[in-house]
């Protein structure tokens, strides 16, 4: 059934001009909830406001 | 003059070389032979060079015969992932879509500093696409096969230097590994494999993944030839931006040092949850020999997996964004639809994984200052059947795929060097991370080194291809 997310894929879809076959999209949202669902995983966890990007790792 | 046999270690075979009791030419036919017989089951190798291989080996026999040296690796084979570039091939990276890239005019350093010490290069191996796969599967190549058992995975994403080392058909492998793609196929295929500290080997004239994750290493069958092939391709270099200006550190020489009055840890909470009892007994086997029995807790490794997950999907989306458009239809489909999600995912997310990655780094360096080495296991399962979807644990069905990382992935996150451990449980190895602070690869080598001495980690012949 589609929904806000389905909704939300469809326009990413066009405004980034990603391809999308109706046969993709069950793998494609299924992959997305994936990532939202350990995305806000992160998202949950407080840090501060001043900490800074690690964009790569060193000591 | 001795036979050569697939057994002989990197170290036996530079010594036999280098004494010219042996020469580099026959070790290359016996490997090149090795491959001709059990690729057709293994599925390791893409790419076979051996005119490249019998020329080098000719030249290094040349020049012992006019007493030059060699180096440490004389005559040693070796292969590699078929994300390095080698000179003459076109670097796929498991893809269909890179074949048409034009023949790469240099080696990657890596393989250019392994040669430096007289390894021979005998091939290519298959690879997940793109390395973005737990499994070894690929659906242009087909499967790479375990050397145990060829209806098993290799895991991945290096699954072919797994079967090839595994099934012993060259003693040494280069990988690469973003999450666990080191750390998966060794662990899956009975072999040791390190993934040294994030930057400390170059990365120049590989393919990329994830640039701010990604790390080359090496496989071998025994901890010896890892730290021969470590200390020759350690180093600094100019083309990989990531790479650190330090002068090479030798472990091989370090080797034997006692591991007693190391402090050594069993990771706790994450890392004992949807385990099966493989795993349970592998670090259980590994902490009594070392005598380690406190536990410790990495700080929120639940969310540090979730960050890597998040900052994997979304960098490799953005890599491949200009070949999604174009040509959708030459990925593997699985892969295509993981990155087209990954280009959806919302920028702040991200930001927030590199964030919370700067916490966690912080947080660990912290636990480093308490202990010198952390065990953890390398997979959570021994290697599921090949196109095995789901596993059932503790009554609950899980996806394979998603799951074979979930230990891997939070160290990779900081980038922490780990030796992969092989324990030859039956009827399939498993291994186990010996984590170490960073730039400490020594130490994880020197645990290792101790594991397999004792007998408690080893390499077990390959059972499946009737070697």
């Amino acid at each position: 059934m589609a929904d806000h997310l389905d909704d939300y894929i469809n326009a990413v879809a066009r405004a980034m001009a990603l391809p999308l076959e109706d046969d993709w999209r069950p793998a494609v949202r299924a992959n997305l909830e994936v990532s939202l669902r350990l995305a806000r995983l992160v998202d949950d966890f407080p840090l501060p406001d001043d900490v800074a990007s690690a964009a790569v790792y060193s000591t | 003059m001795p036979e050569t046999s697939a057994f002989m270690s990197a170290a036996e075979i530079a010594q036999a070389v280098s004494s010219r009791k042996l020469t580099a030419l026959a070790v290359t036919e016996a490997a090149l032979a090795r491959i001709a017989a059990h690729d057709k089951v293994l599925n390791a190798f893409t790419d076979v060079t051996a005119d490249r291989a019998r020329a080098k080996a000719k030249a290094i026999d040349a020049a012992l015969a006019a007493g030059q040296s060699v180096g440490p690796l004389a005559g040693v084979p070796f292969a590699v992932k078929n994300l390095f570039d080698v000179e003459g091939l076109s670097t796929r990276a498991g893809s269909k879509i890179n074949r048409d890239l034009p023949p790469s005019p240099r080696d990657a350093t890596l393989i250019e500093r392994m040669e430096a010490a007289g390894a021979v290069l005998v091939g290519a191996l298959n690879m997940g696409e793109y390395a973005y796969d737990f499994t070894g599967e690929n659906v242009h190549d087909g499967p790479s096969r375990n050397p145990h058992d060829p209806t098993r995975m290799t895991g991945g994403s290096s699954g072919g230097s797994g079967s090839a080392v595994g099934g012993a058909l060259v003693p040494i492998a280069l990988g690469s590994d973003t999450n666990g793609s080191i750390r998966v196929p060794s662990s899956f295929c009975g072999t040791f494999g390190l993934k040294p500290t994030y930057g400390r080997l170059s990365r120049a004239r590989s393919y990329p993944f994830v640039a701010s994750l990604d790390h080359l290493g090496p496989l071998a069958r025994s901890v010896k030839d890892l730290a021969l092939a470590y200390d020759a391709m350690q180093g600094p270099d100019g083309d990989d931006p990531a790479c650190i200006v330090q002068s090479v550190e030798p472990t091989v020489p370090l080797l034997a040092n006692d591991v007693r009055g190391l402090r050594i840890a069993i990771a706790g909470g994450y890392f004992q949850q949807n385990v099966f009892p493989e795993a349970v007994e592998a670090v259980a086997r590994v902490a009594k020999a070392l005598g380690a029995k406190q536990t410790v807790e990495l700080p929120e490794a639940a969310r540090a997996r979730a960050a890597a997950y998040i900052i994997t999907t979304t960098e490799g989306a953005a890599l491949h964004l200009d070949r999604l458009r174009q040509r959708p239809n030459d990925f593997d489909p699985a892969v295509r639809d993981r990155f087209i999600a990954g280009a959806m995912v919302p920028a702040v997310y991200v930001d927030r994984a590199q964030k919370f990655r700067r916490w966690f780094r912080a947080k660990m360096l912290e636990l480093f200052q308490s202990v010198d080495v952390i065990l953890a296991p390398a997979t959570p399962c021994t290697a599921p059947k090949l196109g095995q979807v789901n596993f059932t644990l503790d009554g609950v069905e899980l996806p394979v795929r998603a799951n074979i990382g979930v230990h891997t992935q939070p160290i990779s996150f900081i980038g922490l060097p780990v030796v992969a451990v092989p324990v030859p449980l039956e009827p399939m190895p498993i291994g186990v991370q010996i984590i170490a602070a960073p730039w400490r690869e020594d130490i994880a080598l020197r645990v290792a080194y101790a594991l397999e001495q004792i007998g408690v980690a080893a390499a077990p012949a390959p059972r499946g291809i009737g070697a």
